[in-house]
């Protein structure tokens, strides 16, 4: 066991699996020498050289087209895009061509790739250095999507999206980078994608979060525990394919859920998993359920934490769905 | 002005010297004759006068940052000259759009500096009310853009805008900042592209300030220049010593003036250098060697500039000293209202999305500044 915060725990999984296979390769934009503009890859080009951590020009399409080319022939590329909210230019390239590979080709050809961005507020970065863009992606069929909120999980979650065969998105809570540490194992486990975990039990509400909101969440069930009502929070760690069935059982026995995330509340992954709660357990729900989330807004400077669904958003709508 | 055969620059100031860079200041501030635009003195003093103040000012405001009074800062060090001479040479009419590092630029066309100032605090006079980062300014009033984050997009739609005032026969021109890193998106190839096929009275002013954060422009482009990039394009490619305000004066101004009289479009190369970090929130120590900062700092185009003007007798150390307190008391003004001053309301998080709010933000605004209020601002 070795304490480490988010940015080692990611960094140690990345040499690991260099090291396991020569086929596993780094780039992006100031990736190498610096190790990133978090730090996340430092030290990697020492250790690997500038042929696996690859600095690139400033071209996201770039990166991700000639991520997918290489990975199209065998290899397996972990690109890294600086912030979530700069993907975009690469988003022909993720949604048109990743993301269909597989299914147009009839598996000949295939994208086994883990495009790793931070993601998320907290750092006062303004509308683009803030943004929680999983949805888009989640929409787009073909695609993976990994949030870890800690750095256990982030360490077992990022080992099996390097290894699974299809193209992973690996979204890092920037804010969680350097807040959080654990005593983490060393050795090689892997957190199998899809699978959620529910990290507070209770009986009255659910709880589901995801990335930095989750820390947000744990603290609201506990006031909320304070005046009588115990929620359960799952930290759903894979978004997508999302683990139904970890869900379904939670609300079965609650009866009440909260969704809290960071991007808009329109279209966000909240309203997928309130389709997906009514459609299945509808006749177990006691009271409408809520979505504590970012307003419909871009991602403020100033008014940053009025925008985000802390704590003081979310112990009301526990207590209010509990009470209803 | 280039000539293929050229050695590749190199990150140090002897590629100032390359052939085929156009050069008015020697190192020293001795203007070349044969090449100088001989502008009148009191113009040449107004650009020097506003290279200084935007430097005290970056100078001031990375303090403010590194006492956490400030979030953010990304500053102009080095670069005043291109940024400068380059405004200067066009018309008030013409338009201007921003990279991030071209404040000066704002400020020399007459935006308040109270007004800068309240932006980098995201306060309640900021006119666009906290919304945006520091740094993220905009500025319509004076045919300024606005500040976006992502790399490459001011330079399509600058394209767009010199081609609608083509389309309705104005007279106007528009230059657009950007740096060398962002000559690798897709937005430049397609900017370069559309400008020349339709023949846009665009200026593309390319700060190669020598890095994209921690990436050397060597690695960049394997291409032996910036400038050589409009050849493909069949847009005209000048390289400049962008640490000479005169010959940037010139270049810039020659090419608006070809733009103005229909000529198209012109693919400008700034070399300059950036000799602070990226921003507040970068340390170039980790990635480069301080030698090469030194051997930039002897050819700093304020120093040159002023030596320039020190020979013609139009400059002397008590202006200088003069100018450098005048700006820092002003700042010291602006910086005391500005944080003196409330955030924005909450209300104003909800407006300004549409042009007319709809139901759901209605809504939502109700919800928010009724619900509970967030423990820290930030
Ligand atoms: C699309 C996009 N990708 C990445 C970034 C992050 N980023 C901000 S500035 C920068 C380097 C820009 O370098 P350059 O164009 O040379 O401009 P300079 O900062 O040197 O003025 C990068 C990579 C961004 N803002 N937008
Ligand atoms: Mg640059």
């Amino acid at each position: 066991m070795t304490e480490m915060n988010l940015v080692q725990a990611i960094n140690g999984t990345l040499r690991s699996e260099m090291q396991a296979n020569p086929d596993v390769i780094v780039l992006g934009e100031d990736v190498g020498k610096v190790g990133g503009v978090f730090r996340v890859t430092q030290g990697l080009i020492d250790e690997f050289g500038a042929d696996r951590v690859i600095d690139t020009p400033l071209a996201e399409g770039g990166i991700i087209g000639t991520a997918i080319g290489m990975a199209l022939y065998g290899m397996r590329p972990v690109p890294e895009i600086q912030f979530a909210d700069f993907i975009f230019p690469a988003f022909d390239q993720i949604v048109s061509e990743a993301a269909k590979f597989r299914y147009r080709s009839g598996g000949e050809y295939t994208v086994p790739m883990t495009i790793r961005a931070p993601v998320g507020g907290g750092i006062r970065g303004g509308h683009y250095h803030s943004q929680s863009p999983e949805a888009l992606f989640i929409h787009t069929a073909g695609l993976k999507v990994v949030c870890p909120s800690n750095p256990y999980d982030a360490r077992g979650l990022l080992r099996s999206a390097i290894r699974d065969n299809d193209p992973v998105l690996f979204f890092e809570p920037k804010r969680v980078y350097r807040a959080v540490k654990m005593d983490v194992p060393e050795d090689d486990y892997a957190i199998p994608l899809g699978e959620a975990k529910v990290v507070t039990e209770g009986k009255d509400v659910t709880v589901i979060a995801w990335g930095a909101m989750l820390f947000e969440a744990m603290a609201a069930a506990q006031e909320a525990s304070a005046q009588g009502v115990q929620a359960e929070v799952i930290d759903l760690r894979t978004l997508w394919p999302v683990d139904i069935d970890t869900i379904t059982e939670s609300v079965e026995k609650t009866g009440r859920v909260v969704i809290v995330h960071e991007a808009p509340k329109a279209c966000g992954f909240g309203a997928e998993l309130l389709s997906l709660i009514t459609e299945r357990s509808f006749l177990s729900l006691e009271a409408p359920p809520l979505r504590v989330t970012g307003w419909d807004t871009p991602f403020p400077y100033t008014l940053e934490n009025e925008y985000l669904p802390l704590q003081h958003r979310i112990t009301p709508a526990i207590l209010d769905t509990a009470r209803y | 002005m280039h000539t293929p055969e050229e050695p590749a620059p190199t990150n140090m100031p002897d590629a100032l010297r390359a052939h085929g860079v156009f050069r008015v200041l020697g190192d020293e501030g001795r203007a070349d004759s044969a090449t100088d635009p001989k502008l009148p003195l009191q113009l040449v003093q107004d650009i020097y006068r506003a290279m200084v103040r935007t430097r005290v000012i970056d100078q001031q405001l990375e303090r403010l940052q590194r006492q956490g009074r400030i979030g953010f800062h990304i500053g102009s060090v080095g670069e005043e000259a291109c940024i400068l001479a380059s405004a200067a040479a066009l018309r008030p009419t013409d338009w201007l759009l921003p990279c991030y590092r071209e404040f000066g630029a704002l400020l020399w066309r007459g935006f308040p500096l109270q007004t800068y100032v309240d932006n980098m605090f995201g306060n309640i006079d900021d006119p666009v009310q906290g919304r945006q980062m520091p740094d993220h300014y905009t500025g319509r009033k004076y045919r300024f853009g606005s500040v976006s984050s992502p790399i490459g997009t001011q330079m399509t739609q600058a394209v767009g805008m010199a081609w609608a005032a083509k389309k309705k026969g104005r007279d106007e021109v528009v230059g657009v900042f950007f740096g060398d890193g962002a000559t690798s998106s897709a937005d430049f190839h397609t900017a370069m592209n559309f400008a020349g096929v339709f023949e846009t009275p665009t200026l593309f002013l390319c700060r190669n300030n020598r890095w994209a954060i921690s990436l050397p422009s060597e690695q960049q482009t394997a291409a032996a220049t910036f400038a050589e990039k409009g050849v493909a394009y069949g847009v005209h490619g000048v390289r400049v010593d962008g640490n000479d305000a005169l010959a940037t004066y010139r270049v810039v101004r020659e090419a608006a003036n070809r733009a103005r009289a229909g000529g198209g479009p012109t693919l400008i190369e700034l070399m300059t250098y950036r000799v602070g970090g990226h921003s507040t929130s970068d340390d170039p120590r980790a990635y480069r060697v301080q030698d090469e900062v030194e051997r930039w700092r002897r050819i700093d185009p304020i120093k040159r500039l002023r030596e320039h003007l020190v020979r013609q007798h139009a400059w002397d150390e008590a202006r200088e000293r003069k100018l450098v307190s005048d700006t820092e008391q002003e700042l010291k003004r602006c910086i005391e209202a500005s944080e003196g001053k409330k955030p924005p309301p909450i209300e104003s998080m909800f407006e300004g999305v549409f042009d007319r709010q709809p139901w759901h933000l209605r809504e939502q605004q109700a919800q928010c500044v009724s619900g509970p209020r967030a423990k820290a601002r930030h």
